[in-house]
């Protein structure tokens, strides 16, 4: 019953604006699939195109093997979570619950038995009866999701579902909506701007920007091997800096800016080669030395901000590079402001692309929308 | 690839543009053509001529936009002050004070003309009363002033319109959030100076939005200047003189008449509409201001200043209900008190006036609900030039008076083919022309309020266009309607500019029954007719208080 949705070549245009110019995407029967990017970057769009709630300038969306560019919103059973609920306010909680189930002509023990139940499952049926002017943010919310649920869609779309709710229940609603999710296993294409969200809920996830789809992988591999620089600005906190990739006796080094050598090990064969570089390096992938004799990047500490587990330092490099370094918190003293450092790299972790930016020159990126 | 989708609603536009073009813009240009067109079919100006070129005719423009100003200017400066009291002020009886001053603000403006000839006229009895108190403490010559021109108007306009601008103000003053007056406090602006500087800068665009709706009313009103007026002609009541006048009918200088009677309206409402374009901010309080106790000798004069006028204000209301129970003989009253009034009444078409009245009203009020919730809805949701068009035309009846619009529906359906004069429907077209634009705000309003998602989550869970209409849009579109619909039909049963042109025998309104009463001398009569109109917008508001569970109106 799952459904695999395929779009081929999606266009969207307002009027001489090109929103969407090409994409492609696959998403897998049961799947939680995410599209994450900057305010603007076309993921609202490509959701309620998906939906039938904006018109498709060109290329085709599947359901299966059903081309849906034509068919009725109403008819596509899709349920929709909203980012403002969009409970009908002049409806109880039954009511509105019960309200796709009369739409598709069932009888009507069956529409309350059906409602019964996934109201229980979200916990709102002490609430049935009560108009939704009295529920909570987090309470409309599980309205709204009983009530998408129930229809039994062949696909749900979630468009920033938790961005009204306050931090504590955004946690919280995440964890209700990724288990729902799991038990029934419909397909799921979730919007969101807020990439810790994104990651705790996700199988895959499609990073997007202006439009284009970035990189298509698991949290785990687009914060780990991101496709190309902007991605892994995006997804996490990377320091930027400028470097060269050096082969000397078939041996491939990065060279920091002063002159700092490391071997890499996973640099792809087509990379090999005498070339500028960006290196990306997570503030946890710098390991620091007090010992100002030691090999490494030079670098003065600015300041330093003690967070309990762990402690982040803000250095400026001889180059005059800023950058930020995590470093778990030890027992002995933190390093004061001023203090001359030496700054390695743990080059299993960080990443290096191409002087545009445009490539990840290591192995083991996965990006399942090589374009 | 890209195809407009062509349903249903594309017809209803259509048809909603066809019933414009045939009952408003038809009309207004055979009014325009009368204007100008001479009786042999030759295009000329003699009509505009001749009225610019006799003070006679002149002077009634400037008597009308003079006292117009005056009464929008005095409504002002009465209702500001009280809604600023009911707004920040815990005031006894604010509820009573608010519900009483609605009454006033529905009552049909000529019946507190009447009531207050009643009472202050040549032989009123308040004349009487205050003249004779003056008489028996020496002053044997004290002569209270006339209440009759200028003065009469502006006393029994601003009577009735201050209530308005007290309705209006309150909306404006509950949207402004408390921090904006905490942080204004903060920063050393307290008091009157912030009165002006923050509270009133800030209901700025309400406070014109008032004054606009203020003078549009007053200018179109009919009935006082015409029981009050005397020697003081306004320009709807040289309209309707030339209409119907002493020396016969002028249809052409009628109509000459109307079309400038437009431009004037037409240049007020775009000088308001240039005015409100430099305030232009929306508020929403999300924390609203809590009301003080209103203690000591301030907190004194504020009861005094709103109970008082609040007073003045139902004074000829309550009167005329006192009146209606005096025994009286044509236009006498005599001491005693009995029913005769509306056993005369009743002989006098009272139950046809009832019944008219109900049947009328209601089928306007369907007509107006159902035109202003499709139209709200194709401007809001389904933008286009054809809707937009069809938005901007059902805007004119707003700068057109009601004895405009009577003239204009009279020269267009008095004729075959459309021979509609005389019959009610022309009557329910003219009312449903005269309260659509207000509706249509309303209704649009409503409608922006409600998010888009709300219709997609319906669709999405496959409910078809017209089941999402029906039972998502409109059920949450209901509350605003229904405040816009009592008050039209408050409006439309109190209806008597467009009426007068436009009714016959067999039309007659109880408005209509009430002013004929007047003008033919019958005054226990027409005081027996002004109170079954009092009993039955005093029912409406209840009715509307209590379906809509609040103590707001707005307008």
């Amino acid at each position: 019953m799952s459904v695999t949705i395929t779009i081929n070549h999606a266009l969207k245009k307002y009027g001489e604006n090109t929103i969407i110019p090409d994409l492609n995407l696959e998403i897998k029967p049961g799947e939680f699939f995410t599209l994450l990017g900057p305010s603007g970057c076309g993921k609202t769009t490509l959701l309620r195109m998906i939906a039938g709630f904006n018109s498709i300038e060109g290329g085709d969306f599947y359901f299966n093997e059903k081309r849906i560019n034509d068919l009725d919103p109403a008819k596509r059973n899709i349920g929709m979570v909203f980012q403002n609920y969009a409970i009908f306010p002049h409806m109880t909680v039954r009511k509105n619950v019960e309200f796709g189930l009369q739409n598709k002509k069932l009888p009507k023990e069956k529409v309350k038995e059906q409602a019964d139940k996934f109201m229980a499952l979200m916990h709102v049926d002490e609430y049935a009866d009560r108009l939704p002017e009295r529920l909570s943010g987090g309470q409309q919310q599980r309205v709204a999701l009983a009530r998408s649920l129930c229809i039994e869609p062949d696909v749900l779309l979630f468009d920033e579902p938790l961005s009204n709710l306050d931090a504590k229940l955004r946690v919280e609603m995440r964890t209700v909506i990724k288990n729902i999710q799991h038990n029934v296993g419909i397909t799921t294409v979730y919007v969101t701007h807020d990439q810790e969200e994104a990651m705790a809920v996700s199988d895959r996830i499609a990073v997007m920007s202006a439009g284009v789809i970035q990189h298509v992988g698991t949290p785990k591999n687009i914060y780990q091997r991101p496709a190309n620089l902007f991605v892994s600005t995006f997804i996490g906190r990377s320091n930027i800096l400028n470097g060269k990739l050096e082969v000397v006796d078939g041996k491939t080094f990065v060279v920091a800016p002063t002159g700092y050598k490391a071997e890499m090990v996973n640099v792809q064969e087509q990379y090999k080669a005498d070339q500028d570089i960006v290196l990306s390096v997570r503030p946890e992938e710098f390991l620091l030395s007090r010992d100002a004799n030691a090999e490494g990047i030079p670098a003065i500490v600015d300041d330093c901000v003690f967070l309990g587990l762990m402690t982040h330092y803000f250095v400026h490099l001889e180059s005059g590079e800023e950058a930020e370094i995590i470093q778990e918190s030890s027992i002995d003293s933190i390093i004061e402001p001023g203090t001359q450092i030496k700054l390695t790299l743990n080059t299993e972790k960080i990443n290096i692309f191409t002087a545009d930016g445009s490539a990840n020159m290591l192995t083991g990126v996965c990006n399942d929308c090589a374009n | 690839m890209v195809k407009k989708k062509r349903d249903a609603w594309l017809i209803v536009s259509l048809v909603l543009l066809a019933s414009f073009l045939l009952f408003l813009v038809y009309p207004m240009f055979g009014l325009l053509k009368q204007a100008v067109i001479s009786p042999e079919g030759q295009l000329t100006f003699a009509q505009f001529t001749k009225f610019f070129s006799k003070s006679y005719y002149t002077g009634t423009i400037v008597n009308s936009v003079k006292v117009t100003l005056t009464v929008t200017a005095f409504s002002l400066v009465l209702g500001i002050p009280i809604a600023y009291f009911y707004s920040f002020y815990k005031i006894k009886g604010a509820k009573i004070l608010f519900v009483l001053s609605i009454l006033c603000s529905m009552s049909a403006p000529f019946i507190g003309a009447y009531s207050w000839i009643m009472l202050l006229g040549r032989n009123g009895d308040l004349t009487r009363l205050i003249e004779g108190f003056f008489h028996l403490i020496g002053f044997a010559d004290f002569e209270l002033g006339s209440i009759y021109g200028f003065k009469g108007i502006l006393i029994v306009q601003c009577l009735k319109f201050f209530p308005l601008v007290f309705i209006y103000m309150n909306g404006a003053f509950k949207n402004i959030d408390n921090t904006l007056m905490e942080a204004s406090a903060n920063m050393g602006c307290t008091g009157v100076r912030r009165l002006f500087k923050i509270v009133l800068a800030l209901s700025m665009p309400t406070i014109l939005a008032a004054a606009l709706m203020v003078f549009m009313q007053a200018f179109a009103d009919f009935g006082t200047p015409m029981l009050l007026g005397e020697g003081f002609q306004t320009f709807p009541v040289l309209i309707y003189n030339q209409y119907l006048g002493e020396v016969g009918s002028d249809y052409n200088f009628a109509a000459a008449l109307a079309v400038i009677a437009i431009i004037v309206t037409a240049i007020v409402f775009f000088f308001q509409k240039w005015a409100t374009n430099r305030y232009k901010f929306s508020m929403n309080a999300l924390h609203p201001v809590e009301k003080k106790d209103a203690k000591g000798l301030s907190g004194f004069l504020m009861h005094a200043y709103c109970y008082i006028l609040v007073a003045i204000a139902f004074l000829p209301q309550l009167y005329i209900i006192y009146l209606s129970f005096r025994n009286c003989s044509g236009a006498v009253f005599k001491p005693g008190f009995s029913l005769i009034n509306y056993q005369q009444a009743m002989k006098k078409l009272m139950l046809r006036s009832i019944k008219n009245t109900a049947f009328m009203g209601i089928l306007a009020l369907v007509i107006i609900i159902v035109i202003a919730v499709l139209i709200a809805y194709l401007v809001v949701r389904r933008r286009s030039m054809l809707n937009n068009t069809i938005d901007t035309i059902s805007m004119l009846p707003y700068i057109m008076p009601g004895a405009v619009i009577g003239l204009a529906l009279l020269l267009a359906f008095g004729k075959k083919p459309l021979a509609l004069t005389g019959t009610f429907a022309i009557m329910v077209i003219a009312l449903v022309i005269r309260r659509l634009p207000y509706t249509i705000r309303s209704a649009t309003a409503t409608l922006m309020q409600i998010s888009m998602s709300i219709e997609e989550a319906a669709i999405s869970l496959g409910a078809s266009k017209a089941k999402t209409f029906i039972k998502i849009t409109v059920p949450m579109m209901a509350n605003g309607i229904m405040s816009g619909a009592i008050l039209s039909w408050v409006a439309i049963v109190t209806e008597l500019s467009s009426s007068i042109i436009l009714y016959n025998n067999r039309s007659i309104t109880l408005t209509m029954s009430t002013y004929v009463a007047i003008t033919r001398g019958n005054y226990g009569i027409a005081a027996a007719f002004a109170t079954i109109l009092t009993v039955v917008t005093t029912l409406s508001l209840i009715l509307y208080l209590w379906v809509s569970k609040s103590e707001d109106v707005q307008l």
